[in-house]
């Protein structure tokens, strides 16, 4: 359709998340300068104001997580970004986020670690990611986008999910995909008009004052909210998301997401092309992970080959899932280094022959 | 008969779970009366800080959010920012606003944020059993200054309302004491200037209250007004450091 050729626009993918979260009718925006994702601010700083929405730069991540925390008490909908180090400064209003389960979408476009590392693309904050929302037993929803039109659509599906289960949702990419540019189409769907929630602390006009507290001293009662969380949780597990690729005859299988799933994925089509039958699978929810489709795929491969960009954090989760069914192994690449596709290929090839499959 | 003396509509009927001779039930029934003398409790915002105060929306009668330790300005500022038209308030101590909290008050007093803040100021850390705040006078005891706060190791008491002083965003500031009923109506007058100041859209405002902590002093209740008349405001004096409730501009 021609429309859609003019619905393409060739975008970087910090700003194609900008730009999906306003579409998504964001109302507030906090952050704090960091690379490479600074030019998700700057885009707030120029638009969201057009669309009436509240843009301020935070003191510190810590300031802006916890400027989240109150705009998404008060009921708006409500998001920031940063990348690596500044998510570990957001873990303390993450962990009173998920107590005081509050809806709010946080953007971590990855670099390379630990400490101040470099401000290469990354995957090394997996686990900080998926592992836990700060201290306490708290979880993010987590989505992994792969290219730049995927970044902007799950931008959209994190504020849905995160108002659905009063939960933050998380978009976790790297500098690759917020700096390159690609083309993308915004689905003009109408801004959802957001009633504000029962529970927002608008003022309490003549009615009972409400509370917005993740405080339980009584060991019992907050065992009993803990239930609720991981009951919550429990129920967020029907949203795994993941994208099966020439997965059905594979004989041995690449587990990747985000932006080194690319890479995979190349990888195998390259060793299609030399006969070897191989299959990717890219989980697009990193929590909840899709652990039912990766057992599902162990149990008709041969072997389960997974690759990240950091020392191999999700390869847990895989072995986890895939549970002795078939043998799992792993090839990173670190410090915001890139794997290229032949050497994805020949990892792919060397795990082949190690599993005998040729 | 006529009723000359009630609790007011912004104070719930809860007993407070405070220390007998501590100052937090005064503070909070001098805000409650301004919040209702004003008229605005049904559009009223509380931030509970981290620290003996933590549960004061179990006292207030108005919507509460909690905030980490220190955050409660940038909590505030949230809301404001989204609802600028409600009348919002954090409640800290000194612990929680002079210590880990300082880069989010001289913050969001710089960007002149429209919330009103009242800083409890009783020179220790109460919730957590007594240890050094960083408004804790030098000489003086507490769990982890044993020998008393030495200067050369522990450093001096942070003024942070001076420091604020300093800052163009700023509306109203003053500092007052809970000790004595005409000292208890200069706090009232101040903490009810410093919330007109945020409904005029002047700017951020504060009122520190420099209060008791008898537990962690290891005094009586009636010695520890006396210590605070006698020791504690002459090492922060009161008054207004901002007093006309306008933004100063440039």
């Amino acid at each position: 359709m021609a429309t859609a050729f003019r619905d393409r626009i060739l975008m970087k993918g910090n700003e194609a998340i900008a730009e999906a979260a306003i579409r998504a009718g964001v109302q507030a925006y906090f952050g704090y300068p960091i690379t490479p994702q600074s030019e998700i601010a700057e885009y707030m700083a120029r638009h969201l104001g057009e669309h009436g929405g509240v843009f301020l730069q935070a003191e510190s991540e810590v300031a802006a997580i916890n400027m989240v925390y109150g705009a998404s008490g008060a009921g708006a909908r409500v998001m920031t970004s940063t990348s690596s180090p500044g998510i570990s400064l957001m873990q303390e209003g993450l962990s009173y986020l998920v107590g005081a389960e509050l809806p709010c979408v946080i953007i971590n476009v990855m670099r390379g670690g630990p400490g101040l590392g470099n401000i290469a693309p990354s995957q090394a904050d997996y686990f900080q990611a998926t592992k836990s929302a700060g201290h306490g037993d708290g979880r993010n929803l987590v989505l992994a986008p792969a290219t730049i039109q995927e970044a902007a659509d799950l931008t959209a599906l994190a504020f849905e999910l995160a108002e659905r289960y009063r939960n933050p949702a998380m978009v976790l990419t790297d500098g690759i995909t917020g700096q390159m540019m690609e083309p993308v189409v915004f689905h003009d769907d109408p801004t959802p008009t957001r009633t504000p929630p029962a529970w927002a602390t608008r003022g309490a006009g003549e009615g009972p004052p409400r509370v917005i507290t993740s405080i339980h001293l009584e060991p019992e009662a907050l065992e009993a909210h803990n239930r609720r969380l991981q009951d919550k949780y429990r129920r967020m597990q029907a949203e795994a998301r993941w994208e099966a690729y020439r997965l059905d005859d594979a004989l041995v299988a690449v587990a990747a997401y985000g932006l080194v799933a690319r890479i995979a994925r190349t990888a195998v089509d390259r060793a299609r092309a030399k006969g070897l039958r191989a299959g990717l699978l890219r989980p697009i929810t990193v929590y909840p992970f899709p652990s039912a489709a990766v057992a599902e795929a162990a149990a008709r491969v041969r072997g389960i080959l997974t690759v990240e960009m950091s020392a191999g954090q999700m390869v847990e989760d895989v072995r986890l899932a895939v549970a002795g069914r078939a043998p799992v192994g792993f090839y990173g690449r670190m410090g915001g280094a890139i794997p290229t596709p032949p050497e994805l290929l020949a990892e792919l090839e060397r795990f082949a022959a190690e599993v005998g499959v040729r | 008969m006529k009723q000359v003396f009630a609790r007011p509509a912004a104070l719930t009927d809860a007993p407070m779970h405070y220390c007998p001779g501590c100052t937090h039930g005064v503070a909070h029934r001098l805000v409650a009366e301004v919040l209702d003398e004003l008229g605005v409790r049904g559009r009223a915002v509380g931030v509970a800080s981290v620290g003996c105060s933590v549960f004061a929306y179990n006292y207030f009668n108005v919507d509460f959010q909690q905030a980490a330790h220190g955050r409660a300005p940038a909590v505030a500022t949230g809301i404001k920012r989204v609802l600028p038209d409600r009348v919002v308030f954090t409640y800290q101590g000194d612990g929680d606003l002079a210590a880990i909290g300082t880069a989010e008050i001289v913050h969001a007093a710089t960007r002149g944020e429209k919330i009103t803040v009242i800083f409890i100021n009783n020179a220790v850390y109460g919730m957590t059993g007594g240890q050094m705040a960083p408004t804790t006078l030098p000489g003086m005891r507490t769990t982890t200054t044993p020998l008393g706060r030495d200067p050369a190791t522990a450093g001096y008491p942070l003024r942070v309302t001076e420091m604020l002083a300093t800052l163009d965003g700023v509306a109203y500031l003053a500092r007052e004491a809970l000790c004595g009923v005409a000292r208890i109506t200069r706090a009232k007058r101040a903490i009810r200037k410093a919330f007109q100041a945020q409904l005029d859209g002047a700017g951020f405002s504060l009122v520190e209250l420099l209060s008791t902590c008898p537990l962690a002093w290891g005094m009586t209740p009636l010695d520890a007004q006396r210590w605070l008349e006698a020791t504690m405001i002459p090492a922060f004096p009161l008054g207004e450091l901002v007093p006309d409730g306008r933004q100063r501009r440039g």
